[in-house]
């Protein structure tokens, strides 16, 4: 069972790195985001030697398998293990955190250098929980996981942050932890009506279990709240506009592109899966509210004039589509979601850190105090108009795809909602147009002149997302042939089947 | 009239295990030295020979729990009685062997804070002269003479002494002994501060007049219990509540009530702790620490016993209670420690949510609680004697600065003390991968395993207790890693290695505790066995 540990050596290699900042003399502390960068791509190589170990075609649950005992007294195994979902999300992951690294090279100023060993190392240990939550096949483990990665992120945003960025980490841990402590009681719960034993905490354990129904509601609940929470749905949202624009884009971009998917991907995992009844149960209420934040979400942004705001809100408003693709459960929709999970972290990297760019020259986040910087930095202009028609689900970019798999599946049980769903993507050309004229078109302002376009440090920052952009826009096969078989192989073992296509009845037909 | 002049039956030597009890005789012993290493070692030397016989006791003492006491568990010093009821003051078994290890390795840590001289000739935390009128000239003459108080160290061995014997007590008069010895060595050791004399005696007298009180109370009790069963020992009260004598219920449960106020006011649980944050903050920080941690797990010690072998036939009677009592500690603890501004209230105060978190192990009423409880106490004990341990260095002008705007900054200019400290905080605060996390875990889960509705609001309760908390800490992470520095005086002064050591066994062991608590919590479920 036990194979070469992949998972494990990629979790840790950015906990290494991590460890080497920390330790690094402060003579050579202007090297230290070298070091990090170089970590992390040889992260990346890693993984992607993994990744081509992973076999779709394959029966097993989960693959990479790695099982050993960590506190049997408690029924804990650390545990890892990854299907298709998980796969793409890690892949998504390891690539998202070389480029923010890249992006963030000159977040600090020239006179705290002596600061950057410590910036850069966060980064990299948030990877290691990243990688971890999503390849731990042990209830026990992913919570675990799950609240360690709150750690770094508070001090990314609570010490490199913005000027009310005391108050956003605040807000940040306080709805995380309640949300992730209401989860511990559900996650012991859970374990009381498992097996138990010394590796009682094991998702496949814990899996198709009979316990009573109102038991199962509960610990479901426990579990959603955290989540919802997580990947933010209105009305538990609040806390990401202040933590994404108080943050540095680099952190923003790891927060909303990855940590939040923590949320959507644990509901797949673990709302669905171990408990399809009371989901179906909580199923009208959740799907009412994705629509909510799908629209929510694209309204506040058409009103946003802080950048990193308006970000935030987008993504509030794709992670409704995400929540609507995952409870409306048809495989259309679910390839889609997790379809989705994978361009939205790219698309938001581009947002975010494009208007990084943007926000560094002109050391500002509000949209009016731009105004025709088209004719200034060009290049700019144009990867960020890029970055806007992907989010807006440009058909040819990445996000088009993803959203109208989305549509398509949940059309099929739930068809007022999703004709209701669909205006959120003609709010979304509003929201991301509407930015780009205020921003990008008119007259040159003349106090701008002379701010250089991209660097090449820059460019290599944009090339990839771009890049990645377009396969998944153009070519997104390979994607969902490692997502499809997991999709079907999870709706199987809950039992749920696509409803039957609506052929329309032909009139005088015989009844 | 006959019965009295009818010669007793044949006189029962008690049988007394020696082995079982040698480690209480070493720490005895040794704090009976000390005393006289006080009287007659010359005032030189007098700092390091104390210092000295009371490491060499400590280690003297755990070797003799782990060698010999663990083969020589039972019933000792008592005698078996016709009914075939064990009659025994003291009782060596899992817990109590857990436990006295336990509070051997806090003395020991904390004998190092103790013993910190900071380049001075006696300890640097207690006054050289305790019997003087704080600023008086009596003081300054004592001062000149070169007093000091190293008389702090036998005192500390007493304490150890009756914290080992507590939660060890087979009869409630051994117990009440022992609560005694336990807390008079304290009582004096919270007046001795060097700075801030008046607060400190203040919380000493405090503490004392509490204290005394509360032991009123547990006397009280134990001769309730006494009418209702006939003895005094645990196992025979049990036996009487099995097969009750009609007509004497009434004192049963009176007994039981007035025994834990004496046992729940040791632990700080509410309503019986408006003591702990005077007495914290006021009393020398060292001497916190250890109080934190001992007192804590001794005091714990003797409520499982307590209930558990004496009384668990009338769990139906007290467990209502106790499950009050650990949802008001849980929540006044947390929400009273938001508003406070000295370091040491705060984690007072946070010592009574952790007293409450502590309780539902206990109301758990399974071995899963009782080792969950042992777990707890354990890493909750090293955590704060690492914690204090590192309040006593940062200081202002020479004295602690204990209040939170002195610790803005902190983490600029002392990155590694501020994120000893930090990580310390989330231990506290339960966050996973720290010994906090794996303690409330075993906790919880045994409270969860009773599957009542009442057990599952408490663990909900508990969890946004634990929330509240982290609300306190993150503000002191949020102080001293977000906050530009407001006091430039305050630094972090050069310790000795022993209190280095002290803070980073008790950081180390919390963060093995967290990742790899295999071991540790092994050890705990296999001493989760009361012999009755």
């Amino acid at each position: 069972m036990n194979q070469f540990p992949w998972l494990t050596l990629i979790g840790a290699l950015p906990a290494v790195g991590a460890l080497v900042l920390w330790l690094l003399p402060a003579s050579v502390a202007g090297r230290a985001k070298q070091i990090a960068l170089g970590f992390s791509l040889v992260t990346l190589l890693l993984t992607v030697l993994a990744a081509l170990q992973y076999q779709p075609s394959s029966t097993e649950r989960f693959q990479l398998v790695e099982q050993h005992q960590w506190i049997p007294q408690f029924g804990v195994s650390y545990a890892l293990g990854v299907d298709g979902i998980a796969l793409v999300l890690i892949l998504m992951s390891v690539i998202l955190v070389p480029i923010c690294l890249l992006a963030a090279w000159r977040d600090l100023p020239a006179d705290q250098v002596g600061r950057e060993p410590h910036y850069f190392a966060l980064m990299l240990s948030l990877e290691t929980f990243m990688v971890g939550v999503f390849a731990a096949t042990d209830v026990f483990l992913f919570y675990v996981f799950f609240e360690a990665m709150l750690i770094p992120v508070y001090f990314l945003i609570g010490q490199f942050g913005g000027a009310r960025r005391q108050y956003a980490a605040m807000k940040f841990l306080l709805f995380s932890l309640a949300g992730g402590l209401i989860m511990l009681a559900a996650v012991i719960a859970l374990y009381t009506q498992g097996p138990g034993g010394t590796d009682g905490f094991l998702v496949s354990k814990l899996t198709g279990l009979a316990m009573p129904q109102s038991t199962e509601r509960l610990i479901f609940l426990g579990f959603f709240l955290a989540f919802a929470v997580k990947a933010p749905m209105v009305p538990v949202h609040t806390w990401l506009p202040d933590a994404a624009t108080e943050s540095r884009p680099a952190t923003a971009t790891l927060l909303v592109g990855v940590f939040d998917k923590v949320g959507t991907y644990g509901m797949i995992r673990f709302c669905l899966e171990l408990f399809p009844g009371a989901s179906q149960w909580a199923t009208p209420v959740v799907i009412v509210l994705a629509v909510v934040s799908i629209i929510y979400g694209a309204l506040l942004a058409i009103g946003q004039t802080d950048i990193m705001r308006l970000i935030a809100f987008t993504s509030i408003s794709h992670f409704g589509f995400i929540v609507l693709g995952i409870f409306a459960v048809t495989t259309t929709s679910w390839a889609g979601s997790s379809l989705y999970m994978l361009n939205h972290g790219f698309s938001t990297a581009g947002l975010f850190l494009f208007a990084g760019m943007l926000i560094s020259r002109k050391r500002s986040k509000r949209i009016p105090d731009f105004g025709g910087w088209q004719r200034i930095v060009p290049g700019l202009a144009g990867i960020w108009l890029v970055a806007g028609l992907s989010s807006l689900a440009l058909p040819g970019l990445g996000s088009f795809i993803s959203e109208f798999l989305v549509l398509a599946g949940t059309f099929q049980r739930y068809q007022v909602l999703t004709v209701i769903a669909t205006s959120g993507i003609i709010l979304a050309a509003l929201y991301i147009l509407l930015m780009y004229q205020r921003m990008m078109t008119g007259p040159k302002p003349e106090d701008a002149v002379g701010t250089p376009d991209l660097s090449l440090r820059e460019k290599w920052v944009a090339i990839p997302l771009i890049a990645l952009f377009l396969v998944l826009g153009f070519y997104p096969k390979p994607v969902m042939d490692v997502i499809n078989p997991t999709v079907k192989t999870i709706l199987t073992s809950v039992n749920i089947s696509d409803p039957a296509p609506a052929a329309g009845t032909v009139e005088g037909s015989s009844k | 009239m006959t019965a009295l002049l009818t010669a007793p039956a044949a006189f029962t030597t008690a049988t007394i295990d020696y082995v079982a009890l040698l480690p209480l005789f070493v720490v005895f012993g040794g704090a009976l030295l000390g005393v006289l290493v006080e009287a007659f070692v010359p005032r030189s030397s007098r700092f390091q020979a104390q210092v000295a016989l009371t490491v060499v006791v400590l280690v003297a003492a755990l070797v003799a729990v782990a060698v010999g006491a663990v083969n020589h568990r039972g019933v000792t010093a008592g005698t078996a009685g016709a009914d075939g009821i064990l009659r025994g003051a003291v009782v060596i078994d899992g817990p109590s062997l857990f436990i006295q290890s336990i509070i051997l390795v806090f003395a020991l840590l904390a004998v190092f804070t103790y013993a910190e001289r900071l380049g001075g000739v006696g300890s640097d935390t207690f006054t050289p002269m305790g019997a003087a009128v704080p600023g008086s000239a009596g003081e300054a003459e004592a001062l000149r003479a070169g007093a000091m108080t190293a008389e702090v160290f036998p005192l500390l061995l007493f304490s150890v002494a009756g914290m080992m014997l507590f939660p060890s007590a087979g009869d409630l008069l051994t117990m009440f002994v022992a609560l005694e010895v336990l807390s008079l060595p304290l009582y004096i050791m919270c007046g001795l501060s060097r700075r801030r004399r008046l607060l400190s005696q203040e919380a000493s007298l405090k503490y004392f007049l509490l204290g005394a009180f509360s032991s009123a109370f547990f006397l009280f009790g134990a001769a309730l219990l006494y009418g209702y069963a006939g003895s005094v020992y645990l196992p025979a009260i049990a036996a009487a509540i099995a097969s009750p004598v009609s007509g004497l219920g009434g004192l049963l449960v009176p007994g039981i009530l007035l025994i834990a106020v004496g046992l729940l006011f040791k632990v700080g649980a509410v309503p019986f702790h408006m003591w702990t944050p005077d007495v914290y903050q006021g009393a020398p920080t060292p001497v916190t620490g250890f109080m934190a941690a001992g007192t804590k797990a001794a005091a714990f010690g003797a409520i499982l016993r307590f209930f558990y072998v004496g009384v668990d036939q009338a769990v139906w009677d007290w467990r209502p209670v106790l499950m009050v009592v650990a949802a008001l500690t849980m929540v006044v603890g947390a929400v009273l420690s938001v508003t406070q501004t000295d370091m040491k209230r705060l984690l007072a105060y946070s010592s009574i949510a952790h007293a409450g978190f502590v309780l539902l192990g206990v109301t758990a009423v399974s071995r899963e609680g009782v080792s969950g409880t042992l777990f707890y106490v354990l890493a909750y004990g090293l955590t704060s004697l690492a914690a204090f341990g590192i309040i006593a260095l940062v200081r202002e002008n020479g004295s602690e600065a204990t209040h939170l705007s002195q610790w803005a900054g902190l983490g600029k200019r002392h990155p590694w003390t501020a994120g000893v400290y930090a990580f310390l905080l989330l231990a506290f605060a339960g966050i996973p991968l720290t010994s906090g996390f794996t303690a409330k875990f075993a906790v919880f889960a045994p409270m969860l395993a009773l599957h009542t509705a009442g057990s599952t609001a408490l663990v909900v309760l508990a969890l946004l207790c634990s929330a509240i908390t982290v609300f306190v800490y993150a503000r002191i992470i949020v102080l001293m890693y977000f906050t530009e520095p407001t006091h430039d005086d305050v630094a972090v002064v050069d310790a000795s290695g022993g209190t280095i050591a002290t803070i980073a066994v008790g950081s180390v062991l919390t963060l093995v505790l967290g990742v790899a608590p295999a071991f540790v919590l092994n050890l705990a479920a296999q001493a989760s066995q009361f012999v009755r």
